[in-house]
């Protein structure tokens, strides 16, 4: 009854940077080549596009998907464009997973792009446009407010310190220090770097906060007839989840992502999965900002409700621990072209699994992981469960 | 396709030119709550996923996707934004259920188009940021030049774009949902002020706002709840090239294309006599006959004639747009396949009121995104 | 796995400063003018008369602020405004150093979530807190409203000019 079996076969990226020379077309261009080259194929073998990108006000384009529509390969195709916000990352590979399961297509190359630079004078003013446009908008609230609001919810629920947290800023920027397509990787950063950075939102600072960046990310994703033939190392769409939370956030406990956790049982249950924390072997919570690394794994029921900073500070997200979370670097460490960061981490998946990570590779040779990307108002979460 | 999907429950909020006493989310909750009584579900319980079709600046939102789970029952549940045409929503909603995965998926349409203030502005903002918005022209221009070469190449009489209207509105006469229904003559049309000649006035659809919800279901589930399942025998969508430089202009090669992998899925060889009657996009009068042309309803040039004759009149041997259409029913932004979908399931119900067609069983569904874009959805649908 | 990764043209300040890259400017002329409906605008209007409103649900009774013509969990339609009072707890709280498009300012916005008393648990709005030294904020203080001049008001959300700590009146 679960459709066709879906594998991812190919993956590629372009370098993540702050601000990009090529038009939103190119960087689309060149991580949908780097893809496809990365499993020989061509544009040729393609039966479907789909298409992932946020807020158009970043690229400053209307109905940006019919812009962007050939420069992600799908001139002459069928071209979709999902959209949850942050959680486009990883609800993109999700929509190419229904796009093969459903059987109405053999292959499908699936491309996430972002160019928030294109934005003046500062793409966060065109998340002024994210809030109510009634009752918020007025405000002229900053995007930094809710993250803020809901860091200090969280931190007050569990008497957590700013110290407790800033270590997954740390671990990411140092894991991205490895990764060749990272902006912020740091192979020195401390501590006291983080807590010494400029207060934008009491309680979040510069070093808590991943930077704005222009970027795309592309995966190809095929039935299984498919993947046997073009390649000895498939990896496995093993479970999807996604789920959406009210938009009516001031009337919600911020301290526990709910909508994370419905969405991994969702992914869990189609995986089979029963003890998440035995099961899964490496994660990729999403992390544009270090609590929510921690508040995702509590979501993602890989730790106990208040409890993954102490795992944080203990090393057992480090890449050499039990469950090695964010070896990419994550949005802190390479960056956050926000719907491209979300696909970056299901490409990191798909490296580390097959065990080509190269100097991020995790030991032990991980055979399930997961990738979680959010986003909306503090309101949806989006599971993907890849399996060698 | 390898499971059957049917379309359930329908529901809508009335097309109106503005609808001041509502807000969006009034409007959708009253679509949804009409399209769940009719599916006879509880949508706290009885829906596994939910799709919206929407997109942000005719919303004036960005992330608009945030919005809209409440009114829709839809919070704590698989939900996503489609930022595409209601048909490309279907799509999704139908490729989810051929997963296996989902029984039961809930679809959203709607359209504010009367909130927007600076309409042509916000579609300049759709075109290439570098080559053609420095231009500074509202975007119709690219309708104009589009219509000018498609009658070029096939040497349709300017009479048959006039006459489409004339058909769409006189038929919205007798459509109780929509409220664009005119008693024209073709000279009327011809005759209005030029908008982008060959373009007038009267050929342009003018906006409506309204929402639509339908219920989708698998097989086993739509067997349960109603007797009169309307069936998604097929569906395709496409897009060609978004460059106007290189674009093909007289003819629709998007619905070329979503048509040919319609059929392809619904297993149909020969369109015109397997499909009784569409509901083709006509934001512009001319665009009916490039997309019949297009999805192979009748052969290049002869949309125009056929017309004409009356081949495509309500009581035409294929009647196309009963409802009257975007012209007669109002451009619904992104909620416009939805609108024409909607028709081809009251049709196919047999709820049609005074429009109702005789013994029809199968029809087509064809939307197009809109200037300055090439990408279009078909899907077709049996009783 | 360096070979999947494209090598994107980083540009740097000093390529705009000094002419070698090209741009194309343009100022997004979008306005929208929203209909408010018949929850928000029954919100608005009590807020021009220095009122607060919530909307209860016929099923699960909760009150609930900003009001809205349905109840989410429920599915029902809500069927009775409900007076709340200016006064609430806040539920979370930032000092916020920039304002939406990344100025800095020196004295920080403090934005917050404010249960709103006479909601149901939980029931908040985003507001601004104002009258209060950034260090003594805390979370679970008591505020109240302070409201325009009445013929300041417009019927928006700015009619509270921002909310105060609530003299002596502890922790609810």
């Amino acid at each position: 009854m679960s459709g066709n079996r879906v594998a991812v076969v190919g993956a590629g990226m372009t370098k993540f940077v702050r601000r990009a020379q090529e038009t939103a077309k190119e960087l689309a261009w060149e991580a949908a080549s780097k893809a496809l080259e990365s499993c020989e194929m061509t544009l040729d073998d393609i039966d479907a596009v789909v298409i992932g990108t946020a807020p158009e006000a970043f690229d400053g384009v209307h109905m940006n998907s019919e812009y962007l529509s050939d420069g992600c390969g799908g001139w002459g195709k069928p071209v979709i464009r999902g959209y949850v916000g942050g959680g486009t990352g990883v609800f993109s590979p999700i929509q190419g997973w229904y796009h093969v399961a459903s059987g109405l297509f053999d292959t499908v190359l699936v491309v996430a792009e972002e160019k928030m630079s294109s934005c003046q004078p500062h793409p966060q003013g065109a998340f002024l446009t994210i809030f109510d446009n009634f009752i918020e908008r007025p405000l002229e609230p900053n995007l930094l407010w809710i993250f803020a609001l809901e860091m200090n919810a969280y931190m007050n629920r569990y008497g957590l310190s700013k110290r407790d947290i800033a270590t997954v800023s740390v671990k990411n920027k140092r894991n991205a220090a490895d990764h060749p397509a990272a902006l912020l990787g740091d192979p020195n950063i401390t501590v006291e770097d983080v807590l010494n950075s400029e207060v934008l939102a009491w309680p979040v600072q510069r070093l808590d906060v991943s930077p704005v960046t222009d970027g795309a990310v592309a995966l190809v994703m095929c039935a299984e007839h498919v993947a046997r033939r073009v390649t000895d190392k498939p990896i496995w769409v093993e479970g999807v989840g996604w789920s959406l939370d009210s938009a009516y956030w001031t009337n919600r406990d911020l301290s526990y992502p709910t909508y994370v956790e419905e969405a991994a049982r969702m992914a869990y249950d189609m995986a089979g999965i029963t003890e998440p924390r035995k099961q899964i072997h490496i994660a990729e919570p999403y992390d544009p900002f270090d609590y929510k690394e921690l508040h995702h794994l509590e979501g993602l029921l890989l730790f106990d409700k208040g409890e993954a900073p102490r795992a944080a500070a203990d090393g057992v997200t480090q890449r050499d621990g039990d469950l090695p979370v964010c070896p990419s670097g994550g949005l802190l460490g390479v960056g956050n072209p926000i719907a491209a960061a979300g696909t970056m981490k299901v490409a990191e998946i798909f490296w580390q699994l097959r065990g080509e990570a190269g100097a991020r590779q995790v030991p032990g040779k991980p055979k399930r992981g997961l990738a979680q990307a959010w986003g909306d108002l503090m309101q949806v979460g989006t599971v993907i469960i890849l399996g060698a | 396709m390898i499971r059957q999907v049917a379309i359930v429950g329908v529901g809508w909020s009335p097309f109106r030119s503005i609808t001041p006493s509502i807000s969006y989310k009034e409007m959708m909750y009253e679509a949804a709550v009409q399209a769940y009584r009719d599916a006879g579900i509880d949508p706290r319980r009885d829906v596994d996923s939910f799709v919206t079709v929407a997109e942000d600046f005719c919303e004036g939102t960005s992330i608009f996707d945030e919005y809209v789970p409440d009114q829709l029952g839809a919070l704590h549940r698989p939900m996503h934004t489609i930022t595409g045409d209601g048909i490309h929503g279907l799509a999704a909603s139908v490729m989810q259920i051929l997963t296996g995965r989902f029984d039961v998926v809930v679809l959203e349409g709607h359209s504010k188009a009367s909130n927007i203030l600076t309409m042509p502005y916000i579609t300049a903002f759709a075109m290439d940021p570098v080559f053609n918005r420095p231009l500074a022209a509202n975007p119709v221009f690219i309708a104009g030049m589009e219509m000018q070469r498609y009658l070029a190449e096939t040497g349709t009489p300017l009479d048959a774009c006039g006459q489409v209207v004339v058909k769409n509105r006189g038929n919205a006469l007798i459509n109780p949902l929509v409220e664009f229904g005119a008693e024209l003559t073709v000279d009327d049309v011809l005759l209005s002020e030029p908008v982008a000649e060959p373009l007038t006035r009267l050929q342009c659809a003018d906006h409506a706002d309204g929402a639509v919800v339908m219920v989708l279901a698998a097989e086993e589930v739509a067997k349960t709840l109603t007797d009169t399942p309307i069936w998604v025998r097929g569906i395709g969508w496409a897009n060609d090239t978004f460059w106007m430089e290189s674009r093909t202009w007289g003819q629709a090669g998007y619905a070329y294309l979503a048509g040919q992998m319609a059929y392809r899925t619904a297993g149909i060889k020969s369109p015109r006599s397997e499909i009784d009657f569409a509901e083709i996009d006509d934001v512009y009068a001319y665009k009916e006959l490039q997309h019949l042309e297009a999805l192979g309803l009748c052969r290049p040039g002869e949309a125009g004639m056929w017309t004409l004759e009356g081949g495509t009149d309500l009581d035409g041997e294929f009647p196309v747009n009963p409802s009257g259409g975007s012209l007669g029913g109002g451009h619904m932004l992104d909620c416009t396949g939805l609108a024409r979908t909607l028709e081809v399931v009251l049709q196919l119900r047999g709820k049609a009121g005074q429009r109702q067609l005789e013994d029809v069983e199968t029809g087509l569904a064809f939307c197009w995104r809109g200037v300055p874009t090439t990408g279009g959805a078909a899907v077709i649908l049996s009783n | 796995m360096k070979e999947h990764v494209y090598d994107t043209v980083y540009l740097r300040g000093k390529d705009f400063e000094e002419g070698n890259v090209l741009f194309e400017t343009w100022d997004p002329n979008a306005r929208y003018a929203w209909d408010t409906g018949v929850g928000m605008s029954r919100f608005l209007q009590e807020l021009k008369a220095g009122r607060l409103v919530g909307a209860q649900c016929s099923g699960c009774c909760r009150v609930m602020v900003p009001p809205r013509m349905f109840c989410e969990h429920c599915f029902l339609p809500t069927d009775a405004f409900v007076p709340l009072q200016d006064t609430g707890t806040i539920v979370t709280f930032s000092l916020c150093y920039v304002t939406w498009d990344m100025i800095r300012i020196k004295e920080p916005q403090i934005p917050i979530v404010v249960a709103i008393d006479g909601a149901s648990p939980g029931m908040g709005i985003m507001h601004l807190l104002g009258e209060i030294e950034p260090d003594a904020v805390k979370i679970g203080m008591r505020v109240q409203a302070v409201w325009k001049p009445a013929e300041e008001r417009t019927a928006s959300i700015t009619d509270i000019a921002y909310f105060k700590p609530l003299e002596q009146g502890g922790s609810q």
